[in-house]
């Protein structure tokens, strides 16, 4: 099993290798094409600004091949809102792999949602053996808009994706590295695609 | 619906923790990995390590700590104590923890804000203020509490907001070690005020003081040292009378 975190410089990245270390998975951190392209599964990070995450994206030119690949591809957090089409964060193009826009929550609530929210309506096999309202770890401002992609449900001032699935394609917008027990298993899940 | 969290505060000096703990089945309780552990597996939210290491070595050793609590635990944590640069910052994230707390050095330096907000986003950035109430004023006090400023605690508080700071922790010197029960009239004025989420500290002593600072106090998050380490209120009691009081927490 070759498991790949792409480093292009964003984030706490170390969480998400030592979470699968945990579960007896070496992962390595790189940006190299080579590699990214014959890994088994690949983790697309993601903690900070999206427009400046873009831009060190396209300086590696990460931008153009994450969209092409064909294993299982995991983004998380702002990984998941940049394979949106659009995000109002910086007003950046994301890599348009899931259909839908990512806006920022209003005023109404405190932001950023920061700690422990439930997940429902689960669809798909990233959450096999995971409950409704299982509780997941967010830290974000930005939100994904609810799509055909929409595997999975959160409320927060609205109700909006907090998980998405195209093909091979998966998004949370929740940290399972970070999400106890149930975080973990979401990411052997993930492994086990 | 986002839950209410509950996060024990382990001081650290030179890698180990200090202050009295007292948890039955636990080999070394002076060891925080094993301590964070436990924790967490009894439903901690999140974690704060407050670094009081005085020597630059006591704070070599914290950093290998937090790389072993990030290997080996599964819920967030903030480190803090003593930092006032981008590259402290940098370092603590390299080895794994989530977020940050900054307290005199923002202050001295209150740019520190901007700086890290824009480098390393707002969500890892704490800012944490230890305030007293004098004649009726909450004034922001640096050093642990040991040296007074004419800085108030709302201004204060709204100037980091502005900054980018991601979350406040204000910490009450008038309770701290009391208690008798959070700020909960200060906390709801800066939960009021501010638009983003704010942590309640000093004065835990029973139950009845966390269903107050939620409610009254309107907090976000609670956090507390000694009654937890001791074992004086389990977190999980704590979170099933938490619950039973209509306040959502993650059980």
């Amino acid at each position: 099993m070759k498991l790949i975190i792409i480093n292009y410089g964003a984030g706490n990245i170390k969480s998400i290798q030592f979470a699968f270390n945990r579960l007896g998975y070496d992962a390595i951190l790189s940006n190299d094409p080579k590699d990214i392209k014959s890994a088994d599964k690949v983790i697309f990070p993601g903690v900070g600004e999206a427009s400046s995450a873009m831009k060190m994206l396209k300086e590696s030119g990460l931008d153009t091949l994450i969209p092409t690949l064909k294993q299982p591809v995991l983004g998380i957090c702002l990984g998941m809102q940049l394979m949106c089409l659009h995000t109002e964060e910086g007003d950046t193009q994301g890599l348009g792999i899931f259909q839908t826009r990512v806006k920022r929550f209003s005023n109404r609530v405190k932001v950023p949602q920061m700690g422990w929210n439930v997940i429902k309506n689960l669809k798909s096999d990233l959450f096999k053996g995971v409950k409704e309202n299982e509780y997941m770890y967010l830290v974000h401002s930005f939100y994904a808009e609810h799509c055909n992609e929409t595997i999975a449900a959160t409320d927060y001032e609205i109700n909006y994706a907090s998980a998405l699935q195209h093909k091979n394609f998966y998004g949370t917008q929740f940290h399972p590295e970070k999400s106890s027990n149930a975080g973990a298993k979401i990411l052997q899940n993930f492994i086990e695609l | 619906m986002l839950t209410k969290r509950i996060i024990p505060c382990l001081d650290i000096k030179n890698g180990r923790t200090v202050k009295g703990v007292n948890f039955v089945d636990l080999r070394d309780a002076g060891d925080p990995v094993e301590l964070a552990k436990q924790y967490a597996e009894l439903g901690a939210d999140e974690l704060v390590f407050l670094d009081i290491s005085a020597t630059i070595e006591g704070r070599a050793t914290t950093l290998d700590m937090v790389l072993h609590v990030a290997e080996q635990v599964n819920i967030p944590f903030t480190v803090g104590g003593g930092i006032s640069s981008i590259e402290d910052v940098d370092a603590l994230l390299q080895c794994g923890a989530d977020k940050v707390s900054i307290n005199s050095s923002a202050v001295k330096r209150p740019e520190l804000v901007n700086d890290l907000s824009s480098k390393f986003g707002s969500q890892c950035v704490v800012v944490a203020i230890d305030a007293k109430q004098i004649d009726g004023q909450w004034k922001v006090h640096l050093a642990g509490g040991s040296i007074p400023t004419n800085i108030d605690l709302f201004e204060w508080a709204k100037d980091v907001e502005e900054r980018g700071a991601g979350e406040i922790l204000f910490t009450s010197m008038n309770h701290d070690g009391t208690k008798n029960g959070f700020a909960n009239e200060a906390l709801a004025k800066l939960s009021d005020l501010l638009n983003i989420p704010i942590i309640a500290s000093g004065g835990a002593g029973n139950v009845q003081h966390f269903i107050d600072t939620f409610k009254e106090g309107k907090s976000d998050a609670a956090l507390a040292a000694s009654v937890f380490h001791f074992g004086e209120i389990p977190i999980p009691d704590l979170k099933k009378e938490l619950k039973d009081n209509n306040i959502e927490v993650r059980l």
